[in-house]
């Protein structure tokens, strides 16, 4: 990274012919991959664990021997929490280094920059983040559960557990808005009533007003899908305000933003949630996964959710699609990834779905306790239907769209 | 001492030698601009071609500072809004009637009926310096609320869904006017931010040689002697604030063109930036708002990848280090003293 | 009815809130011309100390009443001797360096306790209301809120140290004559006001999360409360807040939490509009 800065004021300085401007295309012993991840910023308590894992899912890949006979080489860099540095460094990295895959972009948004640039310069991408699904372009594979996936597990398994009224809080943005939409069908559909939805914008500290409006509705529990620092507020006034023993709470992303951390066990205990990983599935290679993470992450006390968890899945699909396709080609991988392959991922295996690039996964329904979770149910296999509902890239193939996921 | 200081109307013969020296420093700009325009995508790499683009349009939106705040002395929080509101109606345009060309009409446009709306709110209300810029951080809160809470199916222009806090993904590129499917390349946005660039400083000189902008600075200087002398300043003011818009908005156009517009364009972290820039590089130049702006992006990319300083750390005590120290800004405090040492053999005059 | 009585509890706080953000503030603009704009910052260290005291195992109303506030009378001590006292009368000059302030102040603490969350419960648990239930501690916010406008009006019109920092403030040059450094006063007057920040930051800990950002979210409401407070600092603050804190929260209530916050900048903006010198140029002149 210093070396283009470095490049960058020469050239300003008038200096151009610096060798580093030189294009080397000659023989490589090493295949590059980049991870573009926010390891600082305000979402570097997102990115930074992701991108430990991307780097952590490449040394054991190098440690097994590399692929097809060559080491892989990692270019890490770090957005800040800045998404202009994303549009900057996914440029550089499909056009400089020619790297064969890039993984990383934590927000939507980011992705977004990300995705048509990459697509342009012909580099494969992987996304790793849960999001909004819809996303249809043969050029990207999404790891990240989609809403469907996980409202159509917890929304009847939390119905049977508090009751049949539900109210919706989101935060203001896509992903809530959209996921929403999801709660109401769902709740419908089992014969429940939606009584109603608040949105939040991502820097809203007093949640008063609300607190009384579900007060006065009296639903049997509340969705909650937060997501930022601020939003933590919710959480703390939800239980100084007395609501904690009178109403449920449930959340299809409590737990990705490592909420459990950072709030006390009064205030996170018994709030439903679910994901495709915990730390807490208690298998053998989970054990020893979580052991290998606390190494790479370098804490004890480890933030590994979801999405560090696919940030693992995402270059150890890749490494399964080129061992098969015998080829780091971007056409011979994303055919192999097509063929309906499966990884075996310490949370449960993951398979391809051709039609909409993205996965399969087994989901859980967990509840949060004393800073981690118990692990309730498990159900195994999940397509991602929503999104095959309306994307289809085998008839297809140049479909670029983010499609807008509705009932 | 610069001369921009000098109130135009106690000017006479004092500002005519700078202003030739002003007017040719402008045309070397510009030539220079021009050949750089030319060769650079030759020489460059495409990613730092990428980076340089969303430079020089960061670039220009320090210029319309520059002029609004250095030279007409409006202090403005608002300039963040008409950056973003060029983004987004470039980006709006474009995608509803499938010529950029439009979008980069509307890109002016909007920007400036709505500053002349908000500036004949402002003028006509005889809001006091620091009036005006509580007045005007409150708009760029709420357009950046709005922005932010746009997603959801009720926020669509046209057919294009305003995206809330993730905004309008796959902004089209440039495309030659009147042939939608002609998108420019890297190279050919580049070399049209720079010509923007060159025109947006040109925009500026001859503003501040005509009589207009001589009024302006010298209703900066002193408002009350203006309006004796029988000048409308709302009127000046107004004007300088429409123009500084229609610059911000092309800054907006052309950020769109090599990133996605974003509620964050409306943010208070680039309201803080573009303040920074102007306050760094020289109040009453328009140089030095270029400079500020190159410095302040060179040194947060580098050093924030570096990663041992926190860039807001570098950020904030540049800032301070400046407030205290070196009040005027870099570019008029290297003019004052390379002045002063062109001027040492001759002391003795005084 | 029940639900009549936590709308209007609702409203109060939402006006204490704003007090609790703004005070802090109105002092250093109102008496100074000061505006500080790592107000948010102070708030923010207020609500760190606070967090950190507790959990270090001191008891919250210590922390809260004591600790929080002296530790940020000491960050502003320090900003003042440093940065402020050069700057004095320069208005906009103050403003971009407390600006740079507030960029270092949040680096600084993101890299001393890392840029995550922390926080505590609030403590005092809830009451209830017919069908309602409602956190206590939004009553303790209330009172300290009415406690702080009280106490420092008071302070100012009944006290003879008040008295002196009036004068400074209206004259700082005859201020001088008798034999009172204004410099003193004003560096006093800074502490104060951070001191009361500090306060507010720790009392407001509870309610939300507290990261090195969290004071962005307040600075810029903080900062148009007291600048349409207009002269008289004091009761303007509490005036404006309380249009602004109905505003808000009847907007809320009817629309969204988005549409609240815009009603409350655009009535910012009208105000400002129709009395360019805030609402108590036009009104209530003689208060404080």
């Amino acid at each position: 990274m210093t070396v283009d800065r470095r490049t960058f004021v020469k050239g300003c300085a008038g200096v151009l012919a610096t060798p580093y401007l030189v294009k080397n295309a000659f023989a490589e012993e090493t295949i590059k991959v980049a991870s573009i991840h926010d390891a600082s910023g305000v979402l570097d308590i997102l990115g930074k664990p992701m991108a430990a894992m991307t780097q952590m899912a490449i040394d054991e890949i190098n440690a097994g021997g590399g692929l097809l006979g060559k080491k892989i080489e990692l270019k890490s860099y770090d957005t800040q929490s800045n998404n202009q540095l994303y549009g900057q460094y996914a440029t550089e990295a499909a056009t400089r280094y020619k790297v064969a895959a890039v993984f990383g972009a934590v927000t939507s948004a980011s992705r977004e920059i990300v995705r048509p640039i990459l697509r342009r310069y012909k580099t494969l991408y992987f996304y790793s983040t849960q999001y909004e699904g819809g996303v249809c372009d043969r050029n990207i594979f999404c790891l990240g559960t989609t809403p469907g996936q996980k409202t159509e597990k917890i929304i009847p398994y939390a119905m049977n557990k508090f009751g049949k009224r539900v109210y919706t809080v989101a935060a203001d943005y896509n992903f809530g808005h959209i996921v929403s939409k999801w709660h109401e069908k769902v709740v419908t559909e089992n014969g429940g009533t939606f009584e109603g939805v608040e949105f939040f914008p991502l820097e809203q500290t007093d949640f008063g007003p609300t607190l009384k409006k579900i007060q006065s509705i009296q639903p049997d529990f509340v969705m909650a899908d937060l997501v930022g620092s601020n939003h933590i507020g919710f959480f703390r006034q939800w239980v100084s305000s007395g609501m904690a023993d009178r109403i449920g709470l449930a959340s299809t992303i409590f737990g990705t933003g490592n909420e459990q951390l950072f709030t006390n066990p009064r205030e996170h205990n018994g709030i439903l949630t679910s994901a495709c990983y915990f730390p807490e599935i208690d298998t053998p290679e989970n054990k020893d996964f979580i052991a290998r993470a606390a190494k790479a992450t370098g804490s004890d006390r480890s933030p590994i959710n979801e999405l560090p968890a696919m940030s693992y899945y995402a270059p150890q699909l890749w490494a399964e699609a080129v061992r098969s396709a015998g080829s780091f080609d971007r056409d011979a991988v994303t055919k192999a990834l097509e063929g309906n392959l499966t990884y075996k991922g310490p949370g449960g295996p993951i398979t391809v779905d051709a039609e909409s690039h993205h996965v399969t996964h087994d989901i859980y329904i967990a509840e949060a306790w004393d800073h981690g979770f118990k692990i309730l149910e498990r159900y195994e296999n999940l397509p991602p239907s929503d999104t095959a509902a309306v994307c289809d890239l085998a008839a297809n193939p140049s479909d670029t769209k983010q499609y807008v996921l509705g009932n | 001492m610069s001369i921009e200081i000098l109130p135009a109307a106690q000017c006479s013969r004092t500002t005519v030698i700078p202003m030739i020296k002003e007017i040719s420093i402008a045309t070397a700009a510009t030539t220079a601009a021009i050949v750089a325009a030319l060769a650079f995508p030759h020489v460059a790499e495409l990613y730092t071609l990428i980076n340089v683009t969303i430079f020089i349009s960061l670039c220009v939106l320090a210029l319309s500072l520059g002029l609004v705040w250095g030279y007409g002395g409006i202090f403005c929080l608002g300039q963040a809004v008409f950056f973003g509101l060029g983004g987004y109606s470039y980006a709006i345009a474009s995608l509803n009637f499938g010529d950029t060309t439009y979008g980069v009409a509307a890109s002016l446009l909007v920007p400036m009926i709505f500053a002349a709306a908000v500036g004949y709110f402002i003028f006509w209300g005889r809001i006091g310096d620091v009036y005006v810029g509580v007045i005007t951080l409150t708009i760029t809160l709420i357009f950046s609320q709005l922005l932010n809470g746009s997603a959801g199916d009720a926020y669509v222009i046209g057919s294009v869904p305003l995206g809330g806090f993730n905004g309008i993904p796959m902004t089209p590129p440039l495309n030659i006017p009147g042939k939608a499917e002609e998108m420019l390349s890297p190279e050919a946005i580049f070399q049209v931010a720079i010509l923007a660039l060159a025109a947006a400083y040109l925009v500026c000189r001859v503003y501040l040689a005509s009589k207009l902008g001589k009024t302006m600075v010298a209703i900066r200087e002193n408002e009350t002697r203006a309006e004796l002398l029988g000048y409308d300043t709302r009127v000046v003011k107004l004007i300088t604030f429409v123009i500084g818009a229609g610059l911000a908005g092309a800054a907006g156009m052309l950020f769109a063109n090599s990133l996605t517009v974003t509620p964050n364009m409306f943010s208070l972290s680039i309201t803080a930036q573009i303040v920074i820039w102007v306050l760094i590089g020289g109040r009453g130049t328009l140089l030095g708002p270029l400079v500020g702006c190159i410095f302040v992006q060179v040194i947060t990319t580098q050093l924030g990848t570096s990663g041992f300083l926190n860039p807001e750390i570098i950020l904030g005590g540049i800032l301070i280090m400046f407030v205290m120290f070196v009040p005027s800004g870099l570019v008029p405090a290297l003019r004052q003293v390379t002045e002063r040492l062109i001027r040492r053999p001759l002391k003795w005059r005084k | 009815m029940d639900y009549i009585c936590i709308l209007i509890i609702q409203v109060i706080s939402s006006i204490a809130m704003l007090v609790l953000l703004a005070i802090g503030l109105a002092i250093m603009f109102g008496m100074m011309k000061v505006i500080n704009f790592a107000h948010g910052e102070f708030i923010m260290v207020g609500a760190y100390t606070s967090v950190m005291s507790v959990n270090a195992g001191l008891n919250f109303w210590l922390a809260t009443f004591v600790v929080a506030p002296l530790a940020v009378a000491f960050v502003g001590f320090i900003v003042e001797r440093v940065i402020i006292r050069h700057l004095y009368g320069r208005i906009i000059e103050t403003m971009l360096a407390t600006w740079g302030l507030s960029l270092f102040m949040i680096g600084t603490v993101t890299i001393v306790f890392g840029n995550t969350v922390t926080g505590i419960s609030a403590p005092l648990g809830s009451i209830s209301i017919g069908r309602f239930s409602n956190s206590t501690y939004d009553l303790v916010l209330i009172v300290m809120a009415a406690a702080l406008l009280v106490a420092c009006a008071l302070f100012l019109r009944r006290t003879n140290l008040g008295l002196i920092a009036r004068a400074a403030m209206q004259n700082a040059d005859i201020t001088a004559v008798l034999g009172h450094e204004p410099k003193k006063i004003y560096c006093a007057t800074f502490v104060v006001g951070a001191a009361i920040s500090g306060l507010s930051g720790a009392l407001i800990a509870p309610l939300t999360g507290v990261s090195p950002g969290m004071g962005l979210a307040f600075v810029a409401k903080a900062f148009i409360t007291v600048i349409c407070a207009g002269p008289a600092v004091i009761f303007g603050t509490g005036l404006v807040a309380a249009v602004f804190g109905t505003v808000n929260t009847a907007v809320t209530f009817v629309a969204t939490p988005v549409f609240g916050e815009v009603a409350l900048l655009l009535s910012a903006i009208i105000l400002l509009r129709v009395m360019p010198k805030g609402l108590t140029a036009r009104i209530m002149r003689k208060a404080l």
